[in-house]
């Protein structure tokens, strides 16, 4: 049952979750981005911000007033959260002449719940789960995190240019599992909230904030305004035999055309939201008697990702490149049963040169239908 | 512990043509540097200790570049006395900030400078160690940061390789979860093609990298020069922040040089 909420009522929701014990965090304003953090009230989000975004280009800009959700997506990812940028994974000493491990690394003294989280952020969720929970090998930092977050969603209403999840199957309109589902809605006649919970949880939340049953014109309205983020949408991915495209295309030219604008700088992997790759790296203090492993974000841009005995296997930007682009939207299929890409389009926007990957596919694609196959 | 082992290694830190600021990194190592002087010997560090041991060294720790025909003569005895040579900062490794007269003519500066030019003798160019003696390991910087120079010496010490990686200073400004300055500010900045090791400080204060680390391990200077191009940087602002600390670097100086001649 759907429910509509004044306002107001987003602010006693994140006390509410508050005082069940959770950090709650969301979005808000910070070096002129919509970035990720603790959120104490409605008055840390980030009210009457949108976002304005192109190929190696992001801006903020005054967007519908009064609106708490009123951006698209930020730089960050909840990955930052669920799958840490650095975690100590032990530490040992050395005592009487054995080494003592002390400690495996502690989860969150809270529960996390996340705020305003998107139809494909959602849909990366669940990517990593895959990655991180589905196999025999379970990934304890992100399942201890992972296991008791509450999720809130918001759907979109408007799109930024560098969106394509609608061609990925990932939103505007949230599917995944979620707590609590919001949609809001600003115009000139007023502003509200469409909440439906997901579970349990969900609704013992929502019990506790001032709700009225929504009425069939308020579903319509809430319905138009999330089918709009999908129509906005400028970019789309052609993800019809993409694996086979992909696999078939080990050498094609435009690997090298996009390997000279390429900085190899990894801030698609840091950026991107199901990206998962990490390094270990042990270390010693100077009296040799205190060691530390530690994990941190690794990226298949760098060269020692591929370092093995002899030298680096992808020394070339073009293979870097192929590879991280190949494994996103074709060998990650193999790999896990779906595509690694959701289609928030931060690879795009955050590339300090621009690169957009969907104008690459379509590049390959492009060339490969006027060739000879089929693909 | 340690300090029962047989022998303790000895370190020697020597000064070439620099401003000091690479070894007083090692002075300003406060929490780490008691464990340091109770590793190792310092043997020789004439800014820290009246003692000036005679070597051989394991580990020379070497700052500056090369300036003087009398420099580029020590720095052969230093190679030969020490097991390990490690060059600590931009001058040591790319010739430094005084690496910008080389493309003057050093002759007139010193015309213009020095009341009595007849008493100074110097190279027509700054250059690195690395243009002169083998060199096992290049400590980046502009200074260089304390905890990868305490980090090498655990390593160096221990045998294990130092982790000191070679990337971008993006992954390091990501992981802390700044907000990129060239996306969402337009404001130009090296990152991408600049090592990893300051701990993206610039863009943590809003600023663009100025490049301190040098060169990263597969700079693309040619694709960020043409986005700075189209952030309405001209070839000249270009070609000068390619030409800082770092400016002698193979990669930044084709960089700058190439903005030069546009």
């Amino acid at each position: 049952m759907q429910a509509r909420l004044a306002p107001e009522e987003i602010d006693k929701l994140i006390r509410a979750l508050a005082r069940r014990g959770y950090a709650v965090l969301g979005p808000t304003v910070r070096d002129g981005a919509v970035v990720y953090d603790e959120i104490e009230g409605a008055k840390d989000l980030p009210r009457g911000w949108t976002d304005e975004q192109e190929a190696g280009r992001y801006r903020l800009k005054p967007g519908p007033a009064g609106a708490l959700f009123g951006y698209t997506v930020g730089p960050q990812s909840w990955k930052k959260y669920l799958h840490p940028a650095q975690v100590k994974l032990f530490e040992a000493d050395r005592q009487d002449g054995l080494f003592r491990i002390l400690g495996s690394p502690a989860p969150p003294a809270r529960p996390y719940a996340f705020l305003g989280v998107r139809a494909c952020e959602l849909a990366a969720i669940a990517v990593q789960d895959r990655v991180f929970l589905a196999d025999r090998f379970r990934d304890p930092v992100y399942g201890a995190r992972r296991t008791p977050v509450f999720l809130v969603a918001v759907q979109c209403t408007q799109a930024a240019a560098t969106c394509f999840c609608a061609s990925m199957g990932t939103g505007p309109e949230v599917r995944g599992a979620a707590d609590l589902t919001l949609t809001e809605i600003v115009n000139g006649e007023g502003h509200w909230f469409l909440a439906e919970a997901g579970g349990e949880r969900g609704q013992e939340v929502l019990a506790e904030l001032d709700r009225q049953p929504a009425t069939e014109e308020e579903l319509r309205r809430a319905r138009t305004a999330v089918e709009s983020a999908a129509a906005q949408q400028v970019r789309r991915m052609e993800t019809a035999g993409i694996r086979d495209l992909l696999y078939q295309n080990f050498e094609h030219p435009r690997w090298d055309q996009v390997a000279a604008r390429c900085l190899t700088c990894a801030n698609c992997t840091m950026v991107c939201p199901t990206c998962f790759c990490t390094t270990v790296e042990d270390a010693s203090d100077v009296t040799g008697d205190h060691a530390e492993r530690w994990r941190r974000w690794d990226s298949c841009f760098t060269l020692t990702f591929s370092y093995i005995h002899g030298g680096s296997v992808r020394s070339s930007s073009k293979a870097r490149y192929r590879q991280w682009l190949t494994h996103k939207l074709a060998s990650w299929i193999d790999q896990f049963g779906s595509s690694g890409c959701v289609g928030c389009g931060r690879c795009i926007t955050w590339c300090p040169v621009g690169i957009d990957l969907t104008e690459e596919v379509q590049a390959i694609r492009g060339t490969v239908n006027h060739g000879n196959t089929d693909a | 512990m340690n300090s029962e082992r047989k022998k303790k290694p000895r370190v020697a830190v020597f000064k070439f043509a620099s401003c000091d600021g690479c070894q007083l990194s090692l002075l300003d190592a406060e929490d780490e540097l008691l464990a340091v002087a109770g590793a190792v010997e310092i043997a020789y560090f004439p800014e820290a200790s009246r003692a000036m041991l005679k070597g051989p060294y394991d580990i020379a720790l070497v700052e500056g570049s090369i300036t003087t025909h009398q420099d580029a003569e020590r720095i052969q005895q230093v190679r030969r006395q020490a097991k390990t040579l490690v060059t600590i900062g931009a001058c040591a490794t790319a010739g430094g900030i005084q690496a910008l007269r080389n493309w003057k003519d050093v002759t007139e500066f010193i015309r213009v400078v020095y009341p009595s030019p007849q008493f100074i003798s110097t190279l027509k160019l700054s250059t690195p160690i690395a243009e002169h003696v083998p060199v096992d390991f290049e400590l980046r910087g502009c200074p260089i940061n304390h905890y990868q120079l305490i980090e090498l010496i655990a390593a160096t010490l221990a045998g294990r390789k130092p982790n000191i990686p070679a990337y971008s200073v993006c992954l390091e400004c990501k992981r802390q979860g700044n907000v990129c300055v060239p996306v969402a500010h337009g404001t130009p900045c090296l990152g991408p093609v600049t090592q990893a090791g300051c701990g993206a400080i610039c863009p943590a204060y809003d600023r663009g990298c100025y490049g301190c680390y040098g060169p990263m391990e597969s700079p693309n200077t040619a694709s960020l020069t043409s986005q700075f191009r189209i952030l309405g940087q001209s070839d000249q602002e270009i070609s000068r922040a390619f030409r800082s600390f770092n400016a002698w670097a193979w990669q930044f100086r084709k960089a700058s040089e190439e903005c030069e001649r546009a």
